[in-house]
């Protein structure tokens, strides 16, 4: 998955897991209402100097909402907003400690690259020295010293992202907020922008938060994630937590792909919880931290690349399902499986094509078992 | 030369400039044919669509081509009195000799009677004031109706455009009962203290700039609602979160974003405000000069149709001027927001 991730939490120390660290962003209680519609329901969250902390969740799950009161661009109804100690709640957008880069990238039309990049500087009263010295220190930085003279709409698609964020990065936020900054990107251009707006967070060491409906996208940039819907946090944690543990069925199903089966609590043994899954008859013994009471309805969430195919009924007593190869998908590096099983369910399984040109151990129609490990499934009681 | 005013006449309805401006406008855009035409020839423009647009041109060419070169031809003759009142330019002499005679008098005469270039300064004075007045009214009610609810909007631009439905004569007729010596006015100011005695607020340029911005506001307002609705919200979102005041980005974004929408609608005002008869001659007194007047005058009551036809040929070129910029500036305005789409 994703690449940069692992270099990144070598890297950086886990500030969240710091009990001295003070988060620079603090929002308690938040709520927001638009009419009877909740966008911002109780949030309550904090973020760390120096994070790359991503907003993700479907639209309309109220991210943006959340994003623009940081900005000051919308009032909460209730709660507090505390950016690097001092309370912002109701503090006006020009007087913020923040910049934001908007998805639309609102440059102004009639001023030249320079131009929109000073704009912010001319309005805290900077020098024209010191305007031209940090304006030519952004154009290097985001690479657009050819283009300084340009009006926004002699550029391309890539470049004006590129205006958008040095604008917002040239007076020095304490706190960068960034509202979907790749969404009007095409994907080649996507991927490649995604590392270097990780590069120039990690150069800057600018905290920055950012907006976004793309799991892949926060997965690879940020250093950790809150997954929202229907105005609420379900789960915050690093992207690695997210994907392994999800905390509910709608995280797991919202980060990457994932089977999900209703079941029973119905022993325990070794911190291995037994669940039972009437619908389609099998018990599951899944590594879990905490014992459950016997009887509680559970979901078992199996993720696509944790789980083995074979053509050979395996002797375990637990983990197994049989079905009948319904599809095939090859997509090159790996193919997915999706195995029917006797209820017609259908169970989709990633196997990584290791070899060139091997006939796949499997084809349509074939009867199958799937296994899995205990420790590769999650039990998930919401 | 000029004669005294003429009574106010009940022979013109609705303000005669801005159709007469609409044509020359849209007469300039015709030598666009020229460029057709290459482009039938080389094949770059398709028979059918130039087909389709040679009407309005034909059109324009009858009914406004036609006449204007009339119009100039009797500006180079002489007043004679006769039917018509004027001597044609070609004659047969005798011996089959065809005999060219061009009367450049009349333009002379331009140039010369300073009632006539007082009378093109003031209406240009008078223009420019009343431009000016409509601006600073039109611009607030045209970013209120922006800044408005969608659900007021269209009742409010109704506001701005119902006066449309009633005459534009009776309404220019209505100021005169508001501001005569024993108007709504003067009896209101009198009523509240302010004055004992009636002030003169009729026949003078006061009375006319009344006029004019009353019947031309709305040309001011509607292309700048257009511009200003037209604007991108999250612009003065970025100036705000820039550190920019509410005030302040109004002045370095949003004015500046509005020009095409304030040049549009100053020249809608301007250019058919120079050219303004009805409302200088109802309500503007016998010291209003305005070469809509004049114009009037020199054909009615003058009977001088030569010397009409120039004053009415330098008014076009007066007025062609800003005409030429005007197209400009919107050619600018669309080039950019193609542009930006």
């Amino acid at each position: 998955m994703p690449v940069a991730q692992g270099a990144r939490a070598l890297q950086k120390l886990e500030t969240w897991q710091d009990p001295k660290a003070r988060p620079i962003v603090q929002i308690e209680n938040v709520t927001k209402a638009f009419g009877s519609h909740y966008a911002v329901d109780d949030v309550s969250l904090e973020i760390f100097q120096g994070e790359f902390f991503s907003l993700l969740g479907a639209s309309g799950c109220g991210k943006t909402t959340l994003l623009r009161m940081l900005a000051g661009l919308e009032a909460p109804d209730s709660g507090r907003i505390i950016i690097d100690g001092a309370d912002m709640t109701h503090v006006p957008p020009y007087r913020r400690p923040v910049n934001m880069m908007f998805q639309s990238y609102a440059l102004f039309p009639h001023m030249s690259v320079e131009q929109n990049i000073a704009f912010g500087l001319k309005q805290e009263g900077a020098t024209q020295a010191q305007i031209r010295e940090r304006v030519a220190e952004m154009l290097h930085l985001v690479r657009l010293e050819p283009y300084a003279k340009r009006r926004p709409h002699q550029l391309s698609g890539g470049q004006r992202q590129r205006v958008a964020l040095a604008r917002s990065l040239a007076k020095h936020p304490r706190l960068l907020l960034l509202d979907e900054p790749l969404g009007a990107l095409d994907k080649k251009l996507r991927e490649h922008t995604q590392f270097e707006l990780v590069n120039i967070q990690e150069q800057l060491g600018t905290t920055f938060i950012m907006v976004t409906h793309d799991q892949e996208e926060a997965m690879t940039m940020s250093t950790r994630i809150a997954v929202m819907d229907e105005g609420r946090i379900l789960q915050t944690g690093s992207p690695a937590t997210i994907y392994e543990y999800p905390a509910t069925r709608y995280v797991a199903d919202f980060i990457g792909s994932v089977n999900l089966f209703d079941g029973r609590v119905t022993g325990e043994a070794d911190g291995v919880l037994l669940i039972h899954c009437d619908e389609v008859g099998s018990t599951m013994a899944i590594a879990h931290g905490e014992p459950l009471p016997v009887g509680t309805p559970v979901s078992v969430a199996l993720r696509p690349e944790k789980m083995m195919v074979t053509d050979v009924k395996p002797e375990s007593e637990f983990n197994v399902l049989r079905g009948v190869v319904s599809e095939i998908a090859y997509l090159g590096d790996v193919s997915i499986y999706y195995v029917a099983l006797p209820n017609k369910t259908l169970v989709h399984v990633q196997l990584t094509n290791l070899a060139r040109n091997t006939n796949a151990p499997m084809t349509w129609e074939q009867d199958v078992w799937l296994t899995w490990e205990p420790e590769n499934g999650v039990v998930l009681q919401s | 030369m000029m004669p005294p005013p003429v009574p106010p006449s009940s022979m013109s309805s609705g303000p005669p400039s801005i159709t007469f401006i609409g044509t020359i406008w849209r007469w300039l855009l015709g030598f666009t044919v020229v460029a057709r035409v290459r482009g039938l020839a080389m094949g770059t423009v398709s028979w059918g669509r130039a087909m389709v647009t040679a009407v309005p041109f034909l059109w324009l060419a009858l009914f406004f081509g036609l006449p204007f070169l009339v119009v100039l031809k009797i500006s180079f003759s002489e007043a004679v009195i006769a039917q018509p009142p004027y001597t044609p330019l070609l004659t047969w002499a005798d011996d089959g000799i065809m005999v060219l005679r061009v009367n450049f008098q009349n333009y002379l005469l331009l140039v010369q009677d300073s009632l006539y270039w007082m009378a093109y300064l003031n209406s240009v004075r008078l223009a420019a004031m009343a431009t000016a007045i409509c601006l600073l009214l039109g611009y607030p009610m045209a970013y209120a109706i922006a800044k408005a609810k969608a659900s007021f909007r269209v009742p409010l631009l109704m506001l701005i455009i119902l006066p449309f439905w009633t005459s534009f004569l009776i309404r220019v007729y209505a100021w005169i009962g508001i501001l005569k010596n024993n108007g709504l006015l003067n009896n209101l100011l009198i009523w509240l203290g302010v004055i004992d005695q009636p002030l003169p607020f009729m026949h003078t340029d006061f009375s006319v700039l009344v006029g004019i911005v009353y019947s031309y506001l709305p040309f001011m307002v509607l292309p700048l609602f257009a511009t200003l609705s037209r604007m991108d919200e999250s612009l003065l979102e970025a100036a705000a979160d820039l550190g920019c005041r509410p005030g302040k980005a109004f002045l370095s974004i949003t004015l500046p974003l509005s020009m095409s929408g304030v040049v549009a609608g100053s020249m809608l005002v301007f250019i058919p405000a120079v050219g303004e008869f009805v409302i200088p001659d109802l309500l503007g007194g016998p010291n209003t000069l305005m070469i809509g007047k004049v114009l009037w005058t020199e054909f009615f009551s003058n009977k001088d149709w030569p010397v009409a036809s120039a004053v009415a040929v330098a008014t076009l070129l007066l007025l062609v001027v800003p005409l030429v910029w005007f197209q400009k500036a919107q050619e600018e305005s669309t080039k950019k927001v193609e542009e930006l789409v």
